[in-house]
């Protein structure tokens, strides 16, 4: 197999296989996790489930009364990740390609120079969230090996795709194979780890919110 | 690698049990970030990260991977997954039920929405199962069973306390009054310590007009069950109440100033017996609130006292009772003051979720009350009403731990029958 030959087979079956194991594998978690059940609530209610789940979905969102500098650390490098990452992936025209060719429609695209900056920024939020990990000692405790391979993950699509763009020490070619390679890992590694939380997340806030909601709490 | 210890095994059943869709999903959330820490007082005030609330849920942690998730299943099967032993669960029981008050401040703050106190409360089941309990809950919970009451008060004392309140107040109080409408529950601190609350009720359901009664044969409103995480044993102390309403034919009980009574018979019982009341549960502060609204409660008076409220966490954060108890402190408070984490933020006293009948946890109850602390020096008060007994204990002796035993502590509802106007 050459370069090409290779690029050939990541962008197509490469990319289904991928793609298929990402979407099956977080619709499998989920519906895992639901399926588990909870039991009926006998004790009559106070309020409700729904619509004080979704206003937690949101509140989660916000910074909270007595946010401390840690909180303020997690909450803006969290941000900061995500905002550079989401504008990197959805906004480079390559990217808006892509996804033309799995949903048939496409969207304007960002300068390169912005996606340049955006890339950069996710990157650099990402080495200070793995610094924070290793320095903040309540990090560190909670910190095992998922933590340091879901970080490895993420950044190498982050760092192959930069090089991608500035080829220097490798071909265009070389770097677009591990580009692609990195984010088709990343891809199908999401429903496995802790990075699967991208869907459980709004779940998670709904039943906190739902939770409390039917007590006639706020959360 | 090693098959689990005898009693591990026993707290994964359990917990495999305890694990559902909420449970399952927070863990999948939960991304290590630590903000939890900061919410909990047992954190703060030491800065030992062994008591980050989610850290105290590992043990549960694994039993989720190694029984629920793909990779954690593969693991086992593989031989590559440590399973929980029983050592693990002997030096987690420490962080589960001597540093962790089930106060709810963690779930409050949690940016993936984990509700780690609802999680707590299911390990908590899976601990006791397999005999990892403190053997002061332990005996409490003997006791709770045996004699009616955690701290084995008798209805002996309840009768005595009825005849001092009677000779106070020159009237009968009301006992197995078949048909009442509100039958009262009382904590075993308010029999035993808290005199003044049965003279109290008494004026108040007098002057509004209210139907009430106390039951012989359900009298005691805690539930030590639901704070070992018994819950078969916690389901017989509400059937007892539950007996005892239907036997006196009530249409509402209602619940003590103690916050985890009100958890247990208001939001866990109908759960725990495993069918819903024929009856309606309030807490005292709810119906005192309404009898407010509703003109039948008036006071006369105010306490020029600069004073603060103590929101006992299962009322107001897990139970949603803020607005009420402010409401009624400001018809009879002309210098009222909140703290400034109050109501749904409030800090705990330390000593809830069972840690207050866990003698050898203590010295760090008292320890972290330092937090409490550093909220009552910021508005120097001279009087902290609360709505709880055990909060009331715990607040005493903090004060006094902290020298700072100027402060005094009382409760509401005697703070409003003290400016009764009993007069219409």
């Amino acid at each position: 197999m050459n370069e090409i030959e290779i690029l050939t087979w990541l962008r197509g079956p490469g990319l289904q296989i991928s793609v298929a194991l990402f979407a099956l594998g977080l619709i499998f978690r989920t519906v895992q996790n639901l399926t588990i059940g909870m039991s009926k609530n006998l004790a009559e209610s106070k309020g409700s489930y729904m619509m004080p789940g979704m206003a937690t979905i949101v509140r989660r969102s916000l910074f909270h009364p007595g946010t401390t500098h840690r909180g303020y650390f997690t909450m803006i490098a969290g941000y900061t990740f995500h905002i550079g990452l989401l504008v990197t992936l959805f906004f480079l025209e390559q990217h808006i390609l892509l996804f033309k060719s799995i949903l048939g429609f496409a969207w304007p695209s960002l300068p390169p120079a912005i996606i340049n900056i955006t890339a950069l920024v996710a990157i650099a939020a990402l080495i200070a969230v793995l610094l924070h990990r290793i320095m903040d000692p309540v990090v560190r405790k909670l910190t095992d090996y998922q933590d340091f391979l879901a970080w490895i993950l993420t950044i190498a699509p982050l760092i192959t795709g930069y090089l991608a763009m500035h080829p220097i020490a490798t071909t265009y070619q070389t770097a677009l194979i591990l580009h692609i390679v990195s984010a088709e890992v990343l891809l199908i590694a999401i429903p496995f780890t802790k990075l699967s939380h991208m869907v459980s997340i709004f779940i998670a806030r709904w039943y906190n919110g739902a939770l409390a909601g039917y007590k006639g709490v706020k959360s | 690698m090693s098959a689990p210890s005898s009693t591990a095994h026993r707290a994964i059943a359990a917990l495999v049990e305890q694990i559902d869709a909420p449970t399952a999903t927070f863990f999948t959330s939960c991304v290590h970030c630590g903000m939890c820490a900061d919410a909990c007082l047992f954190y703060t005030e030491t800065q030992d990260p062994k008591y980050i609330p989610i850290y105290k849920l590992l043990p549960m942690r694994k039993v989720w991977q190694q029984e629920f998730t793909f990779w954690g299943r593969l693991m086992k099967a593989a031989g590559l997954a440590k399973p929980i032993t029983h050592e693990e669960l002997d030096e987690w029981e420490e962080l589960v039920f001597d540093s962790c008050t089930l106060c709810g401040r963690c779930s409050l703050v949690c940016p993936m929405g984990n509700d780690i106190t609802y999680m707590i409360r299911k390990f908590r089941e899976g601990m006791t199962a397999a005999g990892h309990a403190p053997s002061d809950l332990k005996a409490a919970m003997k006791r709770a069973i045996e004699l009616g009451s955690p701290m084995g008060v008798s209805l002996a004392t309840l009768k005595a306390q009825i005849k001092h309140a009677e000779q106070e107040l020159g009237y009968e109080v009301p006992i197995d009054k078949q048909g009442a409408d509100y039958m009262m529950l009382l904590s075993s601190a308010e029999i035993a310590q808290f005199h003044e609350i049965i003279p109290a009720v008494s004026r108040i359901f007098k002057a509004a007009g209210v139907s009430w009664t106390l039951c012989s044969e359900a009298f005691e409103g805690t539930n030590t069950g639901i704070q070992i995480g018994a819950s078969d044993l916690a389901a017989e102390l509400v059937e007892r109440i539950v007996a005892g309403a239907e036997k006196l034919k009530v249409k509402t009980v209602i619940s003590p100033e103690c916050g985890h009574a009100y958890m247990a018979l208001r939001w866990e019982g109908p759960n725990l017996i495993g069918r819903p009341y024929p009856f309606k549960v309030v807490h005292i502060l709810e119906l005192l609130d309404d009898l407010r609204q509703q003109g039948k409660l008036k006071t006369k008076g105010k306490d020029a006292t600069r004073m603060t409220y103590h929101d006992p966490c299962q009322i107001a954060r897990r139970g949603g009772i803020v607005e009420q108890p402010r409401n009624l402190l400001n018809e009879v408070a002309q210098n009222f003051v909140d703290m400034e984490e109050h109501g749904e933020f409030n800090w705990c006293c330390g000593g809830g979720g069972g840690v207050s009948a866990n003698e050898r946890a203590m010295p760090r109850r008292l320890d972290v009350f330092s937090r409490k602390k550093k909220q009552l020096d910021d508005i120097k008060v001279d009087r902290i009403v609360t709505a709880c007994s055990n909060c009331r204990n715990m607040l005493e002796e903090g004060l006094e731990h902290y020298r700072m035993d100027n402060i005094e502590v009382v409760g509401l509802t005697e703070t409003i029958a003290q400016y009764l106007d009993e007069s219409a």
